[in-house]
C-alpha cells in the first residue's frame, strides 16, 4: 500500500477503535436518558472517577486494569443506583430546569473534589498486561486501543442481550415506553430507575478502566469525553442504544478522520458542528423517536 | 361573509387520518356545539385552527382572510382565542399577572393591562383571588382563569375546549351563565363538551364529528334524534361492550 | 427599603471604607460577577433556556474592544459598545435556530457553540491566536483612559455603574411587558402562543440583552486585567460560573445573581490566595455542594428560600394579630 493510504486506513483503524470506546459511553447515557429523560451532565466525571480508581488500584496495589475492571464495573454500578436514590429521585418530578441543574451540580462537585484531591497533574498507567502494539498489513494497532475496542464491544453486546432478552432487561424498556403502563403491568419503576443508573454507570465503569490503559487521567478527563458523548446521544437518537452504539463509531472515525484529512486541532470542532447539525437538521437523531 | 370558514379541512398523522375533509361555517355571533365520541378529532380540528398544527389539506378562513397554516400567536392577534382540554395556567404567577399576560396583547403598557386584566377578573368573579398563585386554584377556579386569561386578548371568535369536564352542577351552571353573558358580549363561541345537557340549551348549533368526519350539522333538537349521531354514540357503546364479553 | 438604601450607600462608600487592595480587588470582581450573573439571568432566568455557552459574548466583548483600540486607537469605551454589537449580533445568529430546542438539547448546544468559538479563536493568528493579547498600559489614570494604575477605585466604580445599569434594566423588565412575556414563555411556551406572543422573537430580545451585558463586561475585564486570552475569556469557567452566581442566589429575581456573587465570588477569592495549590479549586466543591442542594430541595434558588420564609413569617404574624384579635373580643 502506498504511504497515503496507508496512513488513512491508520486513521480508519484508529477512528473505529476509539469509537467503539465512545459507543459504550453513550449506551450508558442514553440508557438513564432513555428510561428518564434526564441527560446526566456528570458523566464524564463519573468516567474520570472511574479511571481514577483503576489508576489507583494499580498504583497503590499494582493490580492490572484488566484484573480490577470488573471490580470498578461493580463500584460505578453501586454509584449509580446511590447517585439515583440520594438524588435523582428528588428530582423526577420537578422542571426541568431544576434537572438540569442538579447533574451540573454533581458535576462541578465531582470534578473540583478530584482536582482538591488528586491535583490537576496528569496520570499514566504504565506496563499492563496490554502493552504494546501489533502490527497488521503495515498498520500499527496499539493493543490497549485493540482492547479497549473488543472489550467495549462485548460489553456493550452483553448490555443489549440484556435489555432485549432477559425479563428484568424487557421491564426496563417497558418502563422507558410507558411508565404508568408498565407500573399497572407490576413493574417498580422505582427498581427500573435505579438499575438504569447502575447499568449507565457500570458502562462508563467498564469504558473508564479500558480507557486506563492508555489515556492520561487527569480531573479535566470526563470533560473531554462527555461532550463527544453527548453529540454521539444525540446523534444516535436520544434514548436509543443501537442509535448510541452506531453513532459512537461513527463520532469515532469522522473524528479521527477528519484530524487526519483536515487540521487535528479542528476536530473537535467538526465533532459539535455534528450535533448542532443533527440537532437542527433531524432532531430525532438516526434512530431515535423523540 | 362567515366569520369562520373551514373548507375539506385534513389533517393526516401518518397513517392515521384524524380530520378528513371537514368543512363547515360560523356565523358571527353563534354559540356552536362541537361534540363526537372520543378520538372524534375534535381537539384536533381546534388544533388546525388555532395554529397548533398544519392542516396536510384543506382552507380556514377568517373573516375572509386565509389564516390556514398561521402561527397560533398570529392567530391569536388576529381575534381568535382558545382554551385548553387539559388547564394550562402560568403556575407559577398570580392570577391577576395570568390575565395580565392576556392582557397585553392589546395594551402594551402594564398600567391599562392591569387595568383591563382587572376588568376582566371582576366580571369572571375572579377578582377576590386576585394575588393567589395559579397553582393553588381549585380545577373549576383554574378553568375560569384561563377563560378570562383568554377573554382578556378580545377575542372576536373563542374555542373552548371541554371548559366543563370536571367541574361539579353549581360549577357548570356558572360556567354556562359566563358561556351565555359572552355571547350576549358578541363573542362568537365554539364548544366542544361531551356534557350533553351544557350543549342543548346552549348552543345555536351543533356540529358532530365522528372518526375525523363531519356527520351533522344541525339544531341542538335534530341533532339528537339524527340517526347517524346515534349510531355514531351507540356504536361506541356497542363495541366497548362487545369487547368486555 | 431602607435597608437597601443602606446597602447602596455601603456599595459607594466601599473604597474609602475597605483601603487594602485585596479587599477592593475582591470587591471589583464581586461586583463584576453579579453584573454577569444578572446578564445570564435575563435568558436564562426569565426567559427559561439555559446557556453554558455565555463565555462567548465575554469574549466577543473583550476581543472586540481590545481589537479596535490596538488597531484602530478606538477609545474602550465606543468599542465595549461596538463589542456588545457584534455580542448581539452573533446571539441572533446563534439564537434563532437553537430556540426550537428543549431544555437540555439547547444547553448543550450552548456548550457546543462556547467551545467552537474558543477553539477558533485559539487558532485566529490576526488576533494572537492561543497566546492571547497584551494590553498597552496608558498612563494618567484618567476617566476616559478606561485604565487605572495607582488606584483600583476608577474600576470599582465603573463596574458599579455597570450593575446599576443592569439592576435597573431587570427591574424595569419585571414590570414591563417583556418581562412579563418571557415569564410567560418560561412557564408555558403552548399557552404563550395562544395568548398571541411570539416566543421566539421574545426569546431573542432576551437573548440579545443578555449577550450585550455580557460582552460590555468582557470589555471592562479586558481593561480591568490588561491582558486576554481565548482559554482566560472564552473559557467554560467563566460559562459556567455564570450560571453557578444566577442559579444559586436565585434565577429569575434581581437579587439572586447579586447574592450568588456575593458568595461565591469571595469564597473563589480566599480559597485560591490563602488554600492555594490542589486545595484552590475547594470553594468550587463546595459550590457544587450547594447546587446540588438547591436543585433538590429549592431549585428557585437562595431568593426563593427566603421568600418562602418571609411568606411563612408574614403569615404568622397575620395569624398572631388575628388570635390577639380574637382574645381581645373576647377578653
Amino acid at each position: 500500500m502506498s504511504p497515503e493510504v496507508t496512513l488513512l486506513v491508520q486513521s480508519l483503524v484508529s477512528g473505529l477503535l476509539i469509537g467503539f470506546v465512545f459507543s459504550l459511553l453513550s449506551v450508558g447515557l442514553t440508557l438513564i436518558f432513555g428510561v428518564m429523560d434526564i441527560v446526566n451532565f456528570a458523566h464524564g466525571e463519573h468516567l474520570m472517577l472511574a479511571m481514577y480508581l483503576t489508576f489507583w488500584m494499580w498504583f497503590l496495589w499494582g493490580i492490572d486494569p484488566l484484573l480490577s475492571l470488573p471490580v470498578v464495573a461493580i463500584a460505578l454500578f453501586i454509584l449509580g443506583v446511590l447517585t439515583y436514590k440520594v438524588l435523582i429521585k428528588y428530582v423526577l418530578d420537578a422542571p426541568m430546569l431544576a434537572q438540569i441543574f442538579v447533574t451540573f451540580g454533581l458535576m462541578i462537585f465531582l470534578r473540583s473534589l478530584a482536582q482538591v484531591l488528586w491535583s490537576e497533574d496528569y496520570r499514566r498507567i504504565g506496563d499492563t498486561w496490554v502493552s504494546g502494539r501489533i502490527e497488521i498489513a503495515g498498520i500499527f494497532i496499539g493493543l490497549p486501543q485493540l482492547v479497549a475496542a473488543i472489550g467495549a464491544v462485548i460489553t456493550t453486546g452483553l448490555l443489549y442481550l440484556f435489555l432485549k432478552k432477559t425479563r428484568t432487561g424487557w421491564a426496563l424498556e417497558a418502563t422507558a415506553e410507558n411508565k404508568e403502563v408498565a407500573g399497572l403491568m407490576g413493574i417498580d419503576a422505582e427498581r427500573m430507575f435505579a438499575l438504569a443508573w447502575g447499568l449507565g454507570l457500570a458502562s462508563v465503569g467498564v469504558a473508564g478502566a479500558l480507557l486506563a490503559t492508555f489515556n492520561p487521567i487527569s480531573p479535566e478527563v470526563g470533560a473531554i469525553f462527555v461532550l463527544v458523548t453527548f453529540v454521539a446521544v444525540a446523534l444516535g437518537g436520544f434514548g436509543s442504544v443501537p442509535g448510541a452504539f452506531v453513532a459512537g463509531i461513527i463520532i469515532g472515525v469522522v473524528q479521527v478522520l477528519g484530524g487526519f484529512l483536515w487540521e487535528p486541532r479542528f476536530k473537535t470542532v467538526l465533532v459539535y458542528a455534528i450535533y448542532l447539525g443533527v440537532v437542527f437538521i433531524r432532531p430525532q437523531g438516526l434512530f431515535g423517536q423523540r | 361573509m362567515a366569520l369562520l370558514e373551514l373548507n375539506g379541512l385534513t389533517k393526516q398523522f401518518g397513517g392515521l387520518m384524524a380530520n378528513y375533509d371537514v368543512t363547515l361555517r360560523v356565523e358571527e355571533g353563534e354559540i356552536v356545539g362541537l361534540i363526537g365520541p372520543n378520538g372524534a378529532g375534535k381537539t384536533t380540528l381546534f388544533n388546525c385552527i388555532t395554529g397548533y398544527y398544519r392542516p396536510t389539506s384543506g382552507s380556514v378562513r377568517f373573516q375572509g382572510k386565509e389564516i390556514t397554516g398561521w402561527s397560533p400567536d398570529r392567530v391569536c392577534k388576529t381575534g381568535i382565542a382558545r382554551t385548553f382540554q387539559i388547564v394550562r395556567v402560568l403556575k407559577e404567577m398570580t392570577v391577576l399577572e395570568n390575565v395580565m399576560v392576556g392582557a397585553f396583547l392589546r395594551h402594551g403598557q402594564t398600567k391599562k393591562a392591569r387595568r383591563k386584566a382587572l376588568e376582566i377578573l371582576e366580571s369572571t368573579g375572579l377578582a377576590p383571588r386576585q394575588d393567589q398563585l395559579a397553582r393553588n386554584l381549585t380545577i373549576a377556579n383554574k378553568k375560569r382563569l384561563e377563560l378570562a386569561r383568554a377573554l382578556a386578548t378580545e377575542p372576536r371568535l373563542l374555542f373552548l375546549d371541554e371548559a366543563m369536564a370536571g367541574l361539579n352542577p353549581s360549577e357548570t351552571n356558572d360556567a354556562v351563565d359566563m358561556v351565555r353573558k359572552l355571547s350576549q358580549q358578541n363573542v362568537t363561541i365554539v364548544l366542544v363538551e361531551h356534557v350533553m345537557k351544557v350543549i342543548m340549551p346552549l348552543a345555536h348549533r351543533v356540529v358532530v364529528l365522528d372518526s375525523g368526519q363531519l356527520i351533522a350539522d344541525d339544531t341542538p333538537e335534530r341533532i339528537a334524534t339524527n340517526e347517524r349521531v346515534i349510531e355514531a354514540y351507540l356504536g361506541e357503546k356497542y363495541r366497548a361492550a362487545s369487547r368486555s364479553h | 427599603m431602607p435597608a437597601l438604601l443602606a446597602a447602596i450607600l455601603l456599595l459607594i462608600a466601599f473604597p474609602y471604607l475597605f483601603t487594602q487592595p485585596f479587599l477592593q480587588r475582591t470587591m471589583i470582581l464581586v461586583v463584576m460577577w453579579s453584573v454577569l450573573g444578572l446578564a445570564w439571568n435575563f435568558l436564562g432566568g426569565y426567559a427559561g433556556q439555559v446557556s453554558f455557552g455565555h463565555a462567548i459574548f465575554f469574549g466577543l466583548g473583550a476581543y472586540t474592544s481590545t481589537y479596535l483600540f490596538i488597531e484602530y486607537g478606538v477609545s474602550p469605551w465606543l468599542g465595549m459598545i461596538a463589542g456588545a454589537v457584534v455580542a448581539v449580533i452573533v446571539s441572533a445568529i446563534i439564537g434563532w435556530p437553537s430556540f426550537r430546542l428543549a431544555g437540555h438539547y439547547f444547553a448543550i448546544a450552548t456548550i457546543a457553540a462556547g467551545e467552537i468559538f474558543a477553539i477558533i479563536f485559539r487558532n485566529w493568528k490576526a488576533v494572537g491566536g492561543a497566546v492571547g493579547i497584551y494590553l498597552p498600559i496608558v498612563r494618567g489614570d484618567k476617566l476616559s483612559n478606561f485604565q487605572f494604575h495607582d488606584s483600583k477605585i476608577g474600576y470599582y466604580y465603573i463596574i458599579l455603574a455597570m450593575l446599576g445599569l443592569a439592576a435597573l434594566t431587570t427591574y424595569a423588565l419585571e414590570r414591563n411587558r417583556v418581562g412579563y412575556y418571557l415569564k410567560a414563555i418560561r412557564e408555558d411556551p403552548d399557552a404563550a402562543r395562544s395568548l398571541g406572543i411570539n416566543v421566539t422573537l421574545y426569546k431573542m430580545y432576551a437573548m440579545a440583552l443578555s449577550a450585550a451585558f455580557t460582552a460590555i463586561v468582557g470589555a471592562f475585564y479586558a481593561q480591568f486585567v490588561l491582558y486576554i486570552s481565548p482559554n482566560t475569556v472564552f473559557a467554560l469557567n467563566i460559562s459556567i460560573q455564570m450560571a453557578l452566581v444566577a442559579i444559586l442566589g436565585g434565577t429569575g429575581t434581581l437579587a439572586g445573581p447579586i447574592i450568588g456573587a456575593a458568595i461565591l465570588i469571595p469564597m473563589a477569592e480566599y480559597t485560591r490566595v490563602y488554600l492555594g495549590g490542589r486545595a484552590g479549586g475547594l470553594h468550587l466543591v463546595v459550590y457544587g455542594l450547594l447546587i446540588m442542594i438547591i436543585s433538590v430541595y429549592q431549585p428557585g434558588g437562595l431568593m426563593a428560600i427566603y421568600n418562602q420564609w418571609r411568606r411563612k413569617e408574614t403569615a404568622q404574624k397575620m395569624q398572631q394579630a388575628a388570635d390577639a384579635a380574637s382574645a381581645a373580643r373576647e377578653g
